[in-house]
């Protein structure tokens, strides 16, 4: 085991702890796996509600004049076009086209904008961020003012509903507002990386312990359950939500990753545009593709994966789909053979299994 | 939790293995069901192959992830545990029990003495 008390906590580490929860190392943080078991918090969020700690998510802040010219020129999305009180999901790319990270962007202000970025990458995007920061605009490291909640499930609305004044039915998808939530001040965005509705819940970190007992109070009528970082990952493999390191890393740019939508071309000049352009110009070679598993076995994380004999790519993720009661995972592939209904193999402890590409995501909720 | 039968010897790996004349029963511990959360896929030989103390036989997958399991004894496989294929999830119910992995008979006996008594495995896990 790694030397936990190296790993750097949350403000709701103790609560977690009390809870009996089973803490991992994540990306240098001491985080929880799982409370009551993977399926069971997995299912909670499905037909029900979950609670999450995600305060080891990084935060980071642009203000001044040239906010969103600085945030347009890092990132692949159209953050000039976001409203106050949008959010969207966006990329920061390397001139090489590969990915930083992948981001949330939330406009605060016409001078103020709020992301949200990866644990394991947020000094690094700090550093990227304020090392192109030819605007007049200030680059501020903020995820020491910030807890984060996830809210997530059918019942997230109502969960939070109770603990607010702010109307959030009227919050539409990928929206967000300034509140209050159990009487402490949040940001409450309708965002989530589970494929189900929710909230995100942005908290000082001295609130984050009441913000947490009053949510998991106000969910009792629901079964909520706390989940840990073990349902995420299945959540969002479910909905084919990329995760850093796995589905994007500095070698992959968007348009193999299958996020082309992310990535607006007609905006003026952003960081790895020219590479993009290239890309476009000459044609990707892997892209990424859904699969199933057709015989026993899993495919898991950096599995090979072989086609007409030969080696074709490898899985990004992979695991049982305890929605869908199936082994599913994501892999890249030749271009032309990234389309459903392909029949691979993954290389299993030195055995082809196979499997079959299918369409993604392999969930999306009914709206 | 459940407790750790006296008659069993143990690995550090968090297998055990019952031996009666010179059959072994093969399962993993309590402790590494609970390791690994929701068992929901076990990988195990055809009967008739042989098992190698020390190395790996077959897996147990969890939700989150895979691990290998090791003999903890070598023999022919006599047995595997058909339960397993069609409810995985016994492994986190009752594994010192009706979720056993492999039958084994054993071809070097004196292999048993090797492994870890039930004290010894307890002061192992609480240790770890």
């Amino acid at each position: 085991m790694s030397d936990v008390t190296e790993l750097k906590k949350t403000p709701l580490f103790d609560v977690h702890c009390s809870c009996n929860a089973k803490m991992v190392d994540f990306g240098g943080w001491n985080m929880p796996v799982q409370y009551s078991g993977i399926l069971q918090e997995h299912n909670a969020v499905r037909t029900g509600v979950g609670l999450f700690d995600v305060s080891h998510m990084g935060e980071i802040e642009v203000h001044g004049p040239e906010a969103a010219k600085l945030v347009d020129y890092v990132s692949t999305n159209n953050a000039s076009k976001l409203k106050v009180g949008q959010a969207h999901y966006s990329g920061l790319l390397y001139e090489h086209g590969g990915f930083v990270d992948d981001i949330l962007v939330h406009k605060i202000s016409d001078t103020d904008f709020f992301l949200c970025v990866n644990a394991s990458n947020q000094e690094k995007d700090f550093e990227h961020i304020r090392a192109q920061n030819h605007f007049d605009a200030e680059v501020v490291f903020a995820s020491d003012h910030y807890a984060q909640l996830a809210v997530q499930g059918p019942k997230a609305l109502e969960t939070v509903q109770k603990l607010t004044d702010t109307n959030l039915s009227a919050i539409k998808y990928y929206w967000f507002t300034d509140g209050t939530v159990a009487g402490v001040p949040a940001r409450i965005a309708r965002t989530g990386y589970t494929g189900e509705d929710g909230f995100e819940l942005y908290v000082a970190p001295e609130s984050a312990e009441h913000v947490w007992d009053a949510v998991l109070d106000a969910g009792k009528d629901f079964d909520i359950k706390p989940c840990g970082l073990g349902a995420r990952n299945t959540l969002r493999l479910e909905a084919k939500m990329a995760l850093y390191g796995h589905e994007i890393t500095a070698s992959i740019n968007p348009f193999e990753a299958d996020l082309g939508w992310i990535v607006k071309m007609d905006k003026g000049d952003f960081v790895g545009r020219e590479a993009l352009e290239k890309a476009q110009q000459q044609g990707i070679t892997r892209k990424l593709a859904g699969f199933e598993m057709k015989e026993r076995g899993i495919g898991r994380d950096g599995y090979e994966v072989w086609m007409d004999g030969k080696p074709a790519g490898w899985v990004t993720s992979g695991g049982p789909s305890p929605t869908l009661n199936k082994n599913i995972g994501l892999c890249y592939l030749p271009v032309d053979k990234a389309t459903a209904g392909q029949s691979i193999q993954v290389i299993i402890r030195n055995a082809p299994v196979e499997a079959q590409t299918v369409p993604t995501p392999f969930y999306k909720r009914a709206k | 939790m459940s407790s750790y039968p006296e008659t069993y010897r143990y690995t550090k790996e968090h297998e055990w293995v019952h031996l009666e004349g010179d059959e072994g029963t093969v399962g993993i511990t309590d402790h590494a069901q609970h390791e690994l959360g929701d068992i929901v896929f076990v990988d195990l030989p055809k009967v008739g192959t042989q098992a190698t103390k020390g190395h790996t036989f077959g897996s147990v997958e969890s939700v989150k992830a895979v691990s290998d399991i090791y003999a903890p004894v070598s023999g022919e496989i006599i047995a595997v545990n058909d339960l397993l294929s069609k409810s995985p999830e016994k492994l986190n119910e009752d594994p010192h029990g009706s979720a056993w992995l492999i039958k084994v008979r054993v071809s070097s006996p004196d292999e048993i003495s090797q492994l870890l008594t039930v004290a010894d495995y307890q002061t192992y896990v609480g240790a770890e």
